[in-house]
């Protein structure tokens, strides 16, 4: 079984993780759950892979790329995977939102 | 055997027996940083498995079996060592770090439906804990192409694995 090249660290039933896991289905893609800990001191791992201890965060083999925060993983997603990839992106960067997670 | 105190009789469990396949599943497995969706076929792709059925975290039986193989250095050989019991993968995480087995390789499958138990045929209905059954104690060696190469399981509760023989046994899959 091959492993999808997409992996997300999340927390169980945190809502900006949810987010970053509305948008992988919206486009239909493969991903791994690695869930962690509510606790943030047990986070190592994702310190680790991201350098801070905030879910979620998305590994993407396909593109090389480590993020955290959901509004940018979403972003992300948009610009990468959705009908606006490539150049027209303009309006994706507009959907960046301020929240922390 | 003669005991001075009452054991619960199992009956003969039904179990994959030498020689057979283990019955594939797939279910989250935890280690000390985080769980994921993992099945046995995965982990037997790798290499020879050590599957050990086990009473929910917290039951004496799942502290003694825990203790038992990390005294033995079960993880030491070339064969993947994993648990499995009912328990959620939070509890799991708790054992292997109050075992102290967190940073050996061994990971807990989290199977709180019980249905991998069935698939095994050794579901234990549990008394006086109405909707909650566990597998019997039991332990499996399995080979890369996902053969039974040893098996055992409780016919009493409790009962306690031959940690001689299963030791031998993990020993003879990482020699082969």
């Amino acid at each position: 079984m091959s492993e999808p090249a997409i992996t997300l660290y999340r927390l169980q039933s945190c809502p900006f993780c949810e987010r970053a896991v509305r948008k992988l289905q919206e486009y239909d893609l493969e991903y791994t759950s690695r869930f962690v800990e509510p606790m943030h001191s047990d986070r190592d791992v994702v310190k680790r892979e991201s350098g801070v201890r905030t879910v979620p965060v998305i590994v993407d083999e396909n593109t090389g790329v480590t993020m955290a925060e959901s509004a940018n993983i979403v972003e992300y997603l948009d610009r990468t995977y959705g009908e606006q990839s490539g150049e027209a992106r303009a309006g994706a960067t507009a959907n960046v939102a301020g929240e922390q997670s | 055997m003669d005991l001075e105190f009452d054991v619960v009789d199992l009956g003969e469990p039904d179990n994959p027996d030498e020689g057979d396949r283990a019955p594939d599943f797939e279910r989250p497995l935890v280690n000390d940083e985080y769980w994921e969706d993992t099945s046995l076929s995965e982990l037997t792709a790798e290499g020879p498995v050590a599957l050990v059925f086990y009473p929910m975290d917290g039951a004496f039986p799942a502290t003694y079996i825990w203790n038992e193989l990390r005294d033995r250095d079960i993880d030491s050989y070339d064969v993947t060592v994993v648990g499995l019991s009912i328990s959620t993968p939070y509890e799991h995480k708790t054992l292997l770090e109050e075992r102290t087995i967190e940073d050996t390789g061994i990971r807990l499958f989290s199977d709180p439906s019980n249905e991998v138990a069935e698939q095994y045929g050794i579901v234990n209905d549990l008394d006086g804990m109405h909707g909650v059954d566990e597998p019997r104690t039991a332990t499996f060696v399995i080979d890369g192409e996902r053969t039974v190469q040893y098996a055992w399981a409780a016919r009493e509760h409790p009962e306690f694995p031959d940690y001689d023989e299963f030791e031998a046994a993990v020993e003879d899959a990482a020699d082969d």
